[in-house]
């Protein structure tokens, strides 16, 4: 059997060949929101040459694949994937909609987004997961949440509520260090 | 296709996840590479287990693609200088399978080594022909190919007199958010490789060869192009039918 390539940096130059594609929903789609976030360093400085991916389920917690054994279901308007090139300021922006629960093997995930970042200075990309302050509920209940048993690293998984939507910014190392996944 | 069965979420539902393969990739605090020393985790990754977000991913349809994305020697008036060449092969994961329809990304220096980039001045001109970006879809049987120009070794900062290795930058999707792979294709018996941390953050010498292209005579095109190949395997499922290989943890 094969074995699996290795990862390399994405490196300073990005942008060539990694183009923006910020929209998961289409502009004006109903419950439409912008999820902005800045991406900060050990330091606290601002990463410019960062890249942000978001996957999600669509607001019914359907997935438009395959692998989803309720069945592939597409939802018009609606991607589930965006990306963003952080700016001169470390800042990213999505335009997305909510995603509904989606079941996972013992009950309902909380609705979540995953999150890949890429920057120069990574050999590989890391994987954080974004959740929403209103479902308090559903995040007490969710299987990825409850195994993380410090309050304040389970905290830096929770957006805030913003004017147009949410905000999300990802500490990659030190003070409030965002929870990072082995996927 | 759509479908409309509509289960509750509250369902349980488990589904296949895919194997894990830390061993193959540099990690992410890796010193000599210096841009890492504040840009990674100073905690241990938790353990995400695969569930459906996991599993799933974008899918990208020729909509997206333009005819001439993947020839990166005709994105402009004229032709790029530089050694013409093509770079084609497989994607593959990691129990055998092609990965059919799945977007590949890439973007590399032209034939001098200088990235059509704002924060890339080094003294080499750029090339008023050449972009340095492609994208395609593997076929039914996961194959890619890219018409492109050899690209040319640079200078950077991290250590005195460092020179990256000539590479083209690759991003693969594959078919799920676990897939994603970042990487970079470098060419055969480069000279550069021994002083380059990016080379040497990969844990194993065999796993070092499997980002070398292999010169591919069969597939060059007479009087006109040069040809490497050049595999790439994505993780695999957990469990195939197949014992996997030794492991790769």
């Amino acid at each position: 059997m094969p074995r699996t390539t290795p990862s390399q940096t994405v490196g300073p130059f990005l942008h060539i060949g990694l183009a923006d594609d910020p929209y998961a929903a289409d502009e004006g789609a109903p419950g439409g929101l912008w999820i902005r976030g800045t991406v900060y360093d050990g330091a606290g400085a601002p990463m410019p040459d960062a890249i942000v991916e978001t996957w999600q389920a669509d607001p019914d917690g359907r997935f438009d694949h395959p692998a989803d054994p309720r069945g592939a279901r597409t939802s018009p308007g609606f991607r589930g994937f965006a990306r963003c090139a952080t700016d001169a300021d470390g800042a990213y922006s999505v335009f997305t909609r909510k995603p509904g629960a989606v079941p996972g093997p013992a009950g309902p995930q909380a609705p979540h987004i995953d999150v890949s970042l890429f920057a120069r200075g990574m050999l590989r990309r890391v994987v954080t997961r974004l959740y929403f302050p209103e479902d308090a509920a559903a995040r007490a209940a969710d299987p990825v949440l409850s195994a993380i048993t410090d309050d304040r690293e389970r905290d830096t998984l929770l957006a805030r509520a913003a004017d147009d939507g949410y905000r999300f910014d990802i500490r990659v190392q030190g003070p409030g260090e965002t929870v990072f996944f082995d996927v | 296709m759509t479908e409309n069965t509509d289960a509750p979420a509250a369902a349980p539902l488990t589904v296949p996840g895919f194997r894990r393969d830390h061993a193959a990739h540099p990690p992410l605090d890796y010193p000599p590479y210096r841009s890492t020393a504040l840009r990674h985790p100073t905690r241990p990754l938790k353990l995400l287990p695969h569930m459906l977000t996991e599993v799933t991913g974008p899918v990208f349809g020729h909509d997206r693609i333009g005819d001439l994305d993947h020839d990166l020697t005709r994105q402009r008036s004229g032709e790029p200088q530089g050694q013409r060449i093509i770079v084609h092969g497989r994607v593959l994961d990691a129990g055998g399978r092609p990965v059919p329809h799945s977007l590949v990304e890439v973007w590399q220096a032209n034939a001098g080594g200088r990235y059509r980039h704002v924060i890339d001045n080094w003294p080499c001109p750029l090339d008023p022909n050449f972009d340095g970006a492609g994208r395609t879809l593997t076929d039914a049987d996961g194959r890619y190919r890219f018409v492109t120009v050899r690209p040319g070794a640079y200078p950077w900062r991290n250590h005195d007199n460092a020179w990256r290795p000539a590479h083209i930058h690759f991003s693969l999707f594959g078919t799920s958010f676990t897939q994603r792979l970042v990487t970079q294709m470098y060419f055969p018996d480069d000279p550069l490789f021994g002083q380059d941390p990016m080379w040497n953050a990969i844990p194993d010498e065999a796993a070092r060869q499997r980002l070398v292209a292999r010169y591919d005579h069969g597939a060059t095109e007479p009087q006109w192009a040069l040809a490497f190949a050049w595999d790439i395997v994505l993780r695999g499922p957990e469990t195939t039918p197949f014992e996997q290989e030794a492991d790769d943890d």
